[in-house]
């Protein structure tokens, strides 16, 4: 069962979840089991980053740097997807 | 965005139905009556092969199913072949004549994901609807192990008069095994499931309680274990988007070789159905005269050609069509909307407490 969520936490893909890229499927796809979903540009940008070793802090203050975009905002959206994906066991934390 | 008619998708699925030789007897098995022959089983070699073809597709996951994959004594060959080929690799099994030795074995191949079937809460339910003694044992022995190898485990718990009234159990049950998510598949009547119809029929109280069960139970473990439900169509006032059309997203290859945009597409006559012993898959997605007998909305009739709803559930299942309608182009009788929906009706209220025809 995954923890509650805080900015320490470190997301990961559970084993049987994989982020994949396929040319024929038109970009990155995200691979679980006997389920596939197309990340968003957003999404895709966070899962990049959820490698088990980059706490959500991490994750927010890279993001921020990268499109030069308000922190806190940025914290409210990756805790938002993070927590969704964790609710259908795509990431672990 | 352009029509399915005028693009066509690269397939996601493949559904590898590697034997049709299984322990069980299962009275709903979604095989065909008619049986492919061990000695007409692919080859290794082939599956490899067709693997590969697969990935080179587009396909990112393949199933390993049946019958029981198992009784493939190259079953952990074929596996390793799927992994190297890139593909995400799933074993949907019965448990039953797989041995621990064995999972391990495919866990070490690369496997990705197990499925394994339960059905029922309750032991001797469960091994009299497998018509096997010891089933339901040996499979709850198998989930432990999955687990204690750290891969994912989804239960697949088919659902029917029988065994309606348990669903909470189920879903207890499949979060005790360890299972990261539970398959709530009402039975779907084809194959030997429609030769047991009568039998398998849950009333309409039985099928309203478990739709509304299963929504309560989303929310109690919501974040534990994900609960995906097959909703019971013979009920619904529209139909299923069957595969997610015909001929868009996945493609089955039976033991045999012949390539199908569905499992059940054999019941259908006077479709022409390639095989990987003669043709390459590319080719079999894209030329073979029955995948492209129902691609796009051209082959539709009235009243799927105006409908609405033409590109979101594709008219519905043609097999189903076929089977109760008696035309595959006709609109699945499970929509409301089909002039044939009050035979559906009627089906739906046929429950006899026969005994089961095991699928044998």
């Amino acid at each position: 069962m995954s923890e509650p969520l805080s900015p320490q936490s470190v997301p990961r893909l559970p084993r049987g979840v994989r982020l994949v890229h396929n040319e024929a499927q038109g970009g990155w796809v995200l691979l679980a089991p006997e389920r596939a979903f197309k990340p968003d540009a957003i999404a895709l940008e966070i899962l990049k980053r959820c490698d088990g070793q980059a706490s959500i802090e991490a994750i927010v203050d890279d993001l921020a740097k990268a499109y030069n975009a308000p922190r806190d905002r940025i914290l409210a959206d990756v805790s938002k997807l993070i927590a969704g994906l964790a609710e259908k066991r795509l990431l672990e934390l | 965005m352009l029509a399915p008619t005028q693009k066509l998708s690269a397939p996601l699925g493949l559904l590898a139905e590697l034997t049709h030789r299984c322990p069980l007897g299962c009275p709903y098995c979604s095989n065909p009556l008619a049986l492919d022959k061990r000695e007409d089983e692919l080859d290794g070699e082939t599956w490899a092969r067709v693997f590969r073809e697969a990935a080179a597709l587009g396909v990112l996951q393949v199933h390993l199913s049946g019958g029981e994959p198992a009784a493939r004594r190259d079953l952990v060959e074929i596996a390793a072949s799927a992994h190297a080929a890139g593909l995400y690799t799933n074993l949907i099994t019965s448990a039953v004549g797989l041995t621990n030795e064995r999972l391990a074995a495919l866990a070490e191949a690369g496997l990705d994901h197990v499925q394994i079937s339960i059905q029922d809460s309750e032991a001797a339910s469960a091994d009299h609807i497998a018509g096997y003694d010891g089933a339901s044992a040996r499979k709850h022995a198998l989930a432990a192990e999955v687990v204690r190898l750290k891969l994912p485990l989804t239960v697949n718990m088919v659902v029917h008069r029988a065994n309606a009234g348990r669903i909470e159990a189920m879903v207890d049950l499949a979060l005790a095994l360890g299972a990261s998510r539970v398959e709530i598949a009402h039975v779907q009547y084809y194959g030997w499931a429609l030769k047991n119809r009568a039998a398998l029929m849950p009333t309409r109280a039985q099928v309203e309680t478990a739709v509304a069960q299963v929504e309560t139970l989303r929310a109690k473990h919501q974040g534990r274990i994900v609960i995906d439900a097959v909703v019971p169509d013979y009920y619904a006032r529209y139909p299923k988007p069957c595969v997610g059309g015909w001929g868009r997203r996945s493609l089955n290859v039976t033991p045999a070789g012949r390539v199908l945009p569905c499992h059940a597409a054999e019941s259908i006559p006077g479709l022409a159905f390639w095989s990987v012993r003669e043709h390459p898959l590319a080719e079999i997605w894209t030329s073979s005269p029955a995948f492209n007998a129902f691609r796009g909305t051209d082959w539709m009739q009235e009243p799927c050609k105006s409908c609405e709803r033409r590109e979101q559930d594709f008219g519905g299942c043609r097999c189903q069509a076929f089977l109760l309608a008696g035309d595959a182009r006709a609109a699945d009788p499970v929509c409301h909307l089909s002039p044939h929906h009050a035979t559906v009706e009627a089906l739906a209220a046929v429950a006899e407490d026969v005994p089961y025809d095991y699928r044998r």
